[in-house]
């Protein structure tokens, strides 16, 4: 069976400054892998600063892992060329969160939509290329008539951010990186754009990976789930087990922090630690903002499984088998 | 200046003047306000006859679809609308005095003083070259001209405090802020002159969910603490599940009901409220995505009758001619559709 994606121990090292050189580990020893013939939806979640965005860009190619690799399809996505690089291109597609920033102000927003058409040829006429436009416009709840030749500042961020969507499903992509795609979006829209992009799933066979900070959007779109902080992964697993029942601390900040629509189900009564702006480089990354925080957590520590399909990485739960960061997926549900 | 703060630090004296103002009866009055953007493609209504009241302490959600008119609403409150917008017509009157009269430097001096705006994207609302305290100092000195340099510097750390920013904030420059302090020194900055309303305009929609929680912990706190009016606008009801007393539903530049947050999670009356409530999503229904069917009307051609009728699952044959007028039900709820028409 081959693997769509693979992802080797990849980190990321951020570092500035010459003499006194700073560095910053945004995504630290992650390991994943997708199947190709076992198209998921995968959510990783986490905080600001928690290296999912990193991810994102790493997945994309728009930077390169720091150590580790990333195999798509068998091959190393640094070493591709030429037409496999092209073909990378149009199979790996994004929808990114701000949905103001994509659009280059001094084009109507058709030019989002063609320019992929021509680079990639996917159409044989002009009318061919509007045809499509207008189809994948329609699929994500947009009128064509009210969208064709506008300029982005004449549309609403619910509207642009389907655009986006819109260019993505135009592609017909194997794997959809999409980062925060409902965060500026509204709640109405947010089920049109959900919907849309489990439907790539389920209809396409389009593999998702699904960033986020909303742990709810993720409950309900989600088969599995990896929880993100400060570039380690914290906890991981089936969505289901993980959000009913999150283990480690910092997933349990999180849920208790969604505010759910329901009167009944009040926010914690928690107090919430500030982050500190460094904060600490070793052991667990979350033990300054921990309110169980031990001794022993100023090592690192390893992923313990709390059953078949739910892995934590806190000491909370030593006695638990460990497993290996690199099979972190075969915890995970498809 | 600097005595007056020293015996009362948290409630200066002009703040308590003009809070006198309003007692007795709800400190906001919103009547039949009106708005029109005059675009090139035709006139587009954006608030049609909006009506509310707001007491002191009191906090309402104010949700609905992009383009609904929510944030429009804020603007006009704050005068700030621009062309081709204009306001059309109606009062909203905070603490007494209509803000729809006052002359142009009467409404500068009460924005901010009166009635206060939180924006919508703080990452983009702080000046990037002058530092925190600059911004802040320069909105006291415009209102209090005469205060001193150094109790305008210990008001701004105060408010600073207040939102649980360190006062050394006051140095920083906005880039040295995380996304959620930024929100907050917006927050300290709407607070500054203890204002009767504070308009939040969808304070946490670009943060994380702990920092939501922080942020919207701190606006709820400094509300507690000098006892303000707040709207928040937003579109995310389980935020207003857990932070207001009222919700206003908005659709097409009208609002369709006015509820207190329990009767609008137990018992919406409006179709569109209630397509809200049921779209929302739970722990219960795991991949259930019940959207609200069909698009937002443009306001440009808004439907006949009541422009909800085209979504609508209980729409009746008048529901397409007649526009319904908002009445008041039994129990003080307020419903603009014909489904009650027999009740009120």
């Amino acid at each position: 069976m081959a693997d769509l994606l693979r992802l080797e121990n990849v980190s990321k090292v951020y570092s500035h400054g010459i003499i006194n050189a700073h560095s910053t580990i945004a995504l630290r020893n992650f390991s994943l892998t997708l199947k190709e013939d076992e198209p998921t939806i995968l959510t990783v979640a986490g905080e600001s600063g928690s290296g999912k965005t990193t991810l994102a860009m790493l997945l994309l190619g728009f930077i390169t892992a720091s150590a580790g690799q990333i195999i798509y399809r068998g091959k190393n996505i640094a070493s591709l060329h030429g037409a496999e690089k092209m073909a990378y291109r149009r199979e790996v597609q994004a929808v990114f969160q701000d949905p103001f920033a994509v659009f280059n102000p001094f084009y109507t927003v058709d030019h989002l939509l063609t320019v992929p058409i021509k680079r990639f040829g996917l159409a044989k006429s002009k009318a061919d290329a509007r045809n499509k436009m207008e189809e994948a416009l329609t699929a994500v709840g947009l009128r064509p008539e009210d969208i064709l030749g506008r300029f982005p500042h004449q549309l609403s961020g619910g509207q642009r951010q389907r655009i986006n969507v819109a260019r993505a499903l135009l592609l017909k992509p194997r794997l959809l990186i999409a980062d925060e795609p409902v965060s500026m979006v509204d709640a109405s829209l947010r089920a049109t754009i959900l919907e849309t992009l489990r439907n790539l799933q389920r209809d396409h066979g389009v593999s998702v990976i699904y960033i986020t900070h909303d742990l709810t959007t993720a409950y309900h779109i989600a088969k599995s789930i990896i929880v993100l902080y400060r570039g380690s992964v914290m906890e991981a697993g089936d969505v289901d087990r993980v959000i009913k029942e999150p283990q480690h601390p910092y997933t349990q900040l999180l849920v208790d922090s969604i505010p759910w629509p329901n009167l009944d189900q009040r926010w914690g009564a928690q107090p919430i630690k500030a982050r500190e702006v460094g904060g600490n480089t070793d052991g667990c990354r979350f033990r300054t903002r921990c309110p169980m925080a031990m001794e022993i957590c100023k090592q690192d520590p390893p992923l313990f499984r709390i059953d078949e399909r739910h892995a934590a990485s806190c000491f909370l739960y030593e006695k638990r088998p460990e497993i290996a960061k690199a099979q972190l997926s075969e915890l995970l549900p498809v | 200046m600097n005595t007056i703060l020293v015996q009362d630090p948290a409630r200066p004296v002009e703040a308590v003047r003009l809070r006198a103002v309003g007692d007795g009866g709800p400190i906001l009055r919103v009547n039949n306000l009106e708005v029109t953007y005059y675009t090139d493609s035709g006139r587009a209504k954006a608030l049609d006859d909006v009506s509310f009241t707001l007491n002191s302490g009191e906090k309402l959600g104010m949700v609905g679809e992009s383009g609904s008119g929510k944030s429009t609403l804020a603007l006009a409150m704050m005068r700030m609308i621009k062309a081709p917008g204009r306001i059309e017509g109606g009062s909203v009157v905070v603490g007494g005095g209509d803000l729809m009269t006052l002359d142009a430097e009467s409404m500068r001096k009460a924005r901010l003083s009166r009635i206060a705006y939180i924006p919508q994207g703080a990452m983009n609302s702080l000046n990037p070259v002058t530092r925190i305290g600059a911004q802040m100092v320069d909105a006291v000195k415009s209102h209090l001209p005469r205060e001193g340099r150094a109790a305008i510097e210990a008001r701004c750390k105060r408010a600073l405090q207040s939102v649980d920013l360190d006062p050394g904030v006051y140095r920083m420059y906005a880039h040295e802020l995380s996304g959620g302090m930024k929100q907050r020194v917006c927050i300290a900055i709407g607070i500054l002159l203890d204002p009767h309303v504070i308009i939040a305009d969808e304070p946490t929609s670009a943060l994380d969910v702990v920092t939501q929680r922080q942020v919207m912990e701190t606006i709820d706190n400094v509300q507690k603490a000098i006892n303000a009016a707040v709207i928040l606008i937003g579109h995310d009801m389980g935020l207003m599940a857990q932070f207001v007393d009222k919700v206003a539903v908005m659709y097409a530049g009208r609002l369709v009901e006015v509820s207190t947050v329990r009767e609008m999670f137990t018992d919406p009356k409006h179709p569109y409220s209630q397509a809200l409530i049921s779209s929302l999503p739970s722990l219960g229904n795991k991949g259930v995505f019940q959207g609200i069917p069909g698009l937002a009307p443009s306001l440009l051609r808004l439907p006949s009758g009541c422009a909800f009728h085209p979504r609508c699952a209980s729409a009746m044959p008048h529901c397409t001619t007649i526009r319904p007028e908002p009445q008041v039900l039994p129990g003080g709820r307020r419903v603009t559709c014909h489904l009650y028409d027999g009740e009120a």
